[in-house]
């Protein structure tokens, strides 16, 4: 089944978490957008997907290609951006290699020392990220991903972290609005996911978000560790959102915010007392009887 | 004679009715209205204001009540009033919809407040083309492992009764704990 949506409603690093986790290859198409005056469920204006506006591919979770419509994103143009060829030795290879694969081009180019191996693999990764992070302020275009499909094979596609790309794509994020509307409320606090370890392997985080990280604990606010750190609130809020949408920290309640007491005080077992109250008293041969009957249905 | 209640909650059209109708042996004795929002008409012809009701009786001492709330917001006062003494709830979310999955989860998290019963999410419209998977919900709603995210097609008898099932289950693993 194809991911589908607006957005306005799923962001691009909320897509791009989802198809990390969830280790998924495919292609994301992101359109233009087209009001058709119609609303949707939410009452926002429904948008129909119109030209394709960018394509990014993934293989097992890993950001492997990008493109942006109208944007040259051969191996020619994608080397001259990143200065590895000059525009004269780009407008002579264009004009010789019109017919060539971006893969037997890199070739020809390595074995006639125009440039290395190293060289093709960090500029088509940057071009990728380039695109990769543009997209990421997008919020309003229709897009679509397709299980299954990837570019043709004669594209040179260097498998990218998203983790990373996430974090970085978040930093890149200026808008103070977008920030505040996720995350309005600094008196929350964070805690690790499950295997911690396993989601921070590999990860390049800044000193500032390793700062913060090492004051997660459900009991310490957003607010406390901005406090500690020393940092504005756009500051905490930019890492915090950073290191949320990679799936490194997760947002918590503290005890204070919703006026829930510390465990073990008199008010604590006042509320679960009531919470007890509140609950039915129902036994489990009435929860076994509804079950009989359910299946008998 | 002892009376259950369960609640099935979820955003505007998520399917909340058609669940407790599939289900239900009685009419359901629904408070629906003709929608009289021009945008909201285009998404389904009536809406639930207060809520929908189904039985299943068990015996002649127990009965089992479906209350279904109204999915928006403006009737959200109800929501605490049904809430209060269930069993356990299901979070209806119209898997087609990416659009209300924000409101599902706030829907979720305010009837956690509530009350600390059981409940399961059931990723309703799976038959639609442009259903999204069950698990790409749980990564989208950022529903944790061990909670019961459930593909469901609410017009269909089974997949109604599995998910109270699951949830029934959930409620005796509870008590079991």
């Amino acid at each position: 089944m194809p991911l589908q949506g607006n957005l306005r409603n799923f962001s691009t690093t909320q897509l791009l978490n989802l198809i990390n986790l969830a280790g998924k290859t495919g292609t994301l198409t992101i359109f233009e957008g087209i009001p058709t005056g119609e609303k949707d469920a939410m009452q926002e204006e429904k948008m129909a997907p119109g030209a394709e506006r960018a394509k990014v591919a993934f293989k097992a979770g890993k950001l492997i290609f990008a493109a942006m419509q109208g944007q040259d994103g051969n191996l020619v143009s994608v080397l001259n951006k990143a200065g590895k060829l000059t525009d004269d030795q780009a407008r002579i290879i264009r004009e010789r290699a019109k017919n060539t694969s971006d893969k037997a081009l890199a070739m020809l180019l390595i074995n006639a020392n125009y440039v290395s191996q190293n060289d093709v693999i960090n500029s088509v990764q940057q071009h990728t990220l380039d695109v990769v992070y543009n997209l990421m302020s997008w919020n309003k275009e229709p897009f679509r991903f397709e299980d299954g499909t990837l570019p043709g094979s004669d594209r040179i596609m260097v498998p990218i972290d998203l983790e990373n790309v996430i974090i970085e794509g978040s930093r890149r994020l200026r808008e103070v609005d977008e920030l505040v509307k996720h995350l309005p409320n600094l008196d929350m606090a964070l805690k690790f996911p499950e295997n911690p370890k396993e989601k921070f392997q590999g990860i390049n985080l800044s000193v500032e978000e390793w700062r913060v990280v090492s004051f997660i604990n459900p009991k310490n606010t957003i607010r406390q560790i901005a406090k500690a750190n020393n940092m504005s609130e756009l500051e905490i809020r930019r890492i915090v959102y950073g290191l949320e949408q990679a799936g490194l920290v997760e947002m918590v309640k503290p005890p204070s915010v919703d006026g829930k007491p510390a465990p073990g005080t008199p008010q604590s077992r006042m509320q679960q007392r009531r919470q007890q109250a509140a609950k039915p008293q129902v036994q489990r041969a009435v929860v076994s009887k509804l079950i009989d009957k359910i299946r008998s249905i | 004679m002892q009376t259950v209640k369960m609640v099935i909650t979820g955003p505007f059209s998520s399917g909340k009715t058609e669940f407790i109708r599939s289900i239900s042996e009685i009419e359901v004795v629904s408070t629906e209205r003709e929608i009289t929002s021009t945008a909201e008409a285009k998404v389904k012809d009536a809406t639930t204001v207060a809520m929908d009701f189904g039985r299943i009786t068990v015996d002649d001492d127990l009965v089992l009540y479906l209350f279904g709330t109204p999915g928006q917001r403006r009737f959200d006062f109800m929501w605490e009033i049904l809430a209060e003494g269930m069993l356990g709830f299901v979070v209806m979310v119209d898997s087609a919809k990416p659009e209300t999955f924000r409101e599902a989860k706030s829907i979720l998290e305010t009837f956690r407040a509530y009350a600390p019963t059981p409940y399961v999410v059931a990723a309703n419209k799976q038959d639609h083309p442009d259903a999204w998977a069950a698990e790409d919900l749980r990564i989208a709603l950022r529903i944790e492992e061990n909670v019961k995210l459930l593909p469901c097609v609410a017009k269909d008898r089974e997949s109604v009764k599995n998910v109270l099932l699951e949830l029934l289950y959930s409620i005796l693993e509870e008590m079991e704990s």
